[in-house]
């Protein structure tokens, strides 16, 4: 019993880190609060799924779909919201209130062209022969799911910490104007952030479809809600923090469903996070930083 | 004066709505024209349409009192989590005041021996009249407009252009943050103690983030400049959709271009537009 909420803890919180770095990232390079991450997380939900079924696709195909459909709407993000507002210096409230609107937008663009209603993978598409370890059952799926998502962040933190591009992030998110002096190309930087952090956003949107077979046009809605908990509990911007609160978040969600019951789930996050912000603004793990607002 | 009469019976419904959403975009105007980002107008709206709707429910007291109560209640909640919260700012407060409103919903939910949890409250008698809101959106009206010449109006101007300064001043900032908290959580129980007595059911999922945001797309919209520029846009999005109901699925569609129309090409609302357009159709002197 104990072993099996232990595997379900980790793929959950491995999508709710994958969720949260991209979130993350964006904070901390674009100093933006993305509330249109939840909405990308499910197009890509949605782009893996539409491939499989309307365009018959093998699973790992329509992955790579839900990839360029995500990445694209990430450059679009950029372009279209960030960089004029960036442009015109905009206080930092209009772009969170503007990625409202493209959350919006998204959801009510996907719920008029597929339905309000729950779209489900073909179960035959799925892998489902389970292996038992320690006593608990895993099935190739959940290994696939969690395999994915510690990969991608193996990979985001190998690019982060060795490549030219992760090394320039570090003086973009400290300070554009010194970047740039520094010969950043820091519109394209904030580009690829965005695109990125999209990617991220939408990969674990795939996985969750797979994981829960459930697609709708509100999935991004409670995810978005959980991102939010799970940066506020790693420290806002800090991408070992967005890691750890997702784990965090994974564990606390799985292990109180089993042992204090399923209505206080969501209680569970939205409970932490404001304790959190209100005690430790900084985050759990976070360093005190000096205010940016 | 026949057809005033068959357009009340038609649009009744619609034009209260109108009345209530133009005081909760006025709760909403209230912080943001002080520079707060909260989004817990929601929740404050479903405590006072709850609160409301179980007193006449229960006890059925005199609908004034039941408003009153519905107006009090959010604005001690307010008052009790306003200390800790607004030490925040920025979008700390915003996500603060999110994760909060989702707290509200969730209690909202699993206490269900009094609220019914998700199947809401049904069967709430119709007491709100056309009458009672014209004259709460007037007084609220009226209270601002007399605010805003006053040392309390001038300060969240002041704190609003910025806040350090203001408070180098000698004024307590974090006072009158909290007062404009308070009063805005109070118009949007009010708004709520309306809306219950009006849509004769109330649930839990009409006070979630949807609500929070509908809230907030009618302060964006109508600006921060002026108390009618909130209900500018109180009005604009409780008739559009009706307007618009042929887009069917696609009809919340409006509200997420307007957001993003309105904050990358007028960042001040509409209200400033009306402002501008009717200054410069001025002859020069």
């Amino acid at each position: 019993m104990l072993a099996q909420q232990f595997v379900n803890a980790i793929s959950l919180g491995g999508v709710y880190a994958l969720f949260a770095l991209g979130f993350t990232l964006v904070f901390g390079v674009l100093n933006v609060l993305n509330l249109a991450h939840g909405a990308v997380f499910m197009l890509g939900a949605y782009a893996a799924l539409q491939g499989v079924v309307l365009f018959r696709l093998p699973v790992l195909a329509a992955i790579v779909l839900a990839m360029v459909v995500t990445a694209l709407a990430g450059w679009a993000l950029d372009r279209m919201i960030f960089a004029p507002l960036r442009a015109r210096q905009a206080p930092h409230l209009a772009p969170m209130i503007a990625t409202i609107g493209v959350a919006i937008t998204l959801t009510s663009v996907v719920e008029g062209l597929f339905g309000a209603e729950n779209l489900r993978f073909p179960i035959q598409m799925l892998p489902s022969e389970a292996f038992s370890l320690g006593g608990a059952q895993i099935t190739s799926l959940e290994l696939k799911i969690i395999f994915l998502a510690f990969a991608l962040m193996a990979l985001l933190l190998w690019g982060l910490k060795k490549t030219r591009i992760g090394c320039a992030l570090r003086p973009l998110a400290e300070s554009p104007k010194a970047a740039a002096l520094l010969g950043v190309n820091v519109e394209g930087l904030f580009s690829a952030t965005s695109i990125v952090a999209a990617l991220l956003g939408g990969m674990a949107g795939v996985l969750i479809a797979l994981y829960s077979n459930a697609v709708f046009p509100h999935m991004g809605q409670p995810m978005l809600h959980k991102g939010i908990a799970v940066v506020i509990l790693g420290g806002m911007g800090d991408i070992r923090g967005a890691l750890l609160g997702g784990f965090f978040l994974g564990f606390a969600e799985v292990f109180s469903v089993a042992y204090v019951g399923s209505t206080m789930r969501d209680a569970v996050a939205f409970g932490l996070l404001f304790a959190v912000l209100l005690l430790r603004p900084e985050g759990l793990f976070g360093k005190a930083e000096q205010r940016r607002a | 004066m026949e057809w005033l009469d068959t357009f009340w019976s038609t649009y009744s419904t619609l034009v209260l709505t109108v009345g209530t959403n133009i005081l909760l975009a006025l709760s909403i105007y209230l912080t943001l024209a002080c520079g707060l980002l909260t989004v817990a107008n929601a929740a404050f709206m479903g405590i006072g349409a709850y609160t409301s709707a179980l007193l006449t429910i229960h006890a059925d007291l005199p609908f004034l009192l039941v408003l009153s109560c519905g107006a009090l209640l959010p604005a001690l909640v307010a008052l009790v989590i306003g200390h800790p919260t607004l030490r925040l700012s920025g979008v700390y407060l915003a996500m603060a005041t999110l994760a909060f409103g989702e707290v509200v919903r969730i209690v909202i939910l699993n206490a269900e021996e009094t609220t019914g949890g998700a199947l809401g409250l049904n069967g709430i008698p119709q007491r709100t009249s056309g009458f009672d809101v014209a004259l709460a959106v007037g007084l609220v009206l009226y209270a601002l407009r007399c605010l805003a010449c006053s040392r309390v109006g001038r300060t969240m101007i002041a704190i609003s252009q910025d806040e350090v300064a203001t408070e180098l001043m000698g004024i307590n900032v974090r006072a009158y943050k909290l007062l404009v908290f308070v009063f805005g959580a109070a118009l949007a129980g009010l708004a709520g103690a309306f809306n219950a007595h009006l849509t004769f059911f109330i649930s839990p999922s009409e006070y979630g983030f949807e609500r929070g945001v509908e809230i907030l797309t009618m302060g964006v919209l109508g600006g921060t400049g002026s108390p009618w520029g909130a209900v500018l846009g109180g009005l604009l999005i409780t008739i559009l959709p009706e307007l618009l109901r042929g887009l069917g699925h696609y009809r919340p569609i409006v509200n997420g271009i307007i957001l993003i129309v309105i904050i990358l090409y007028s960042p001040r609302g509409l209200w400033y537009l009306v402002r501008w357009a009717r200054r410069s159709a001025q002859p020069a002197r």
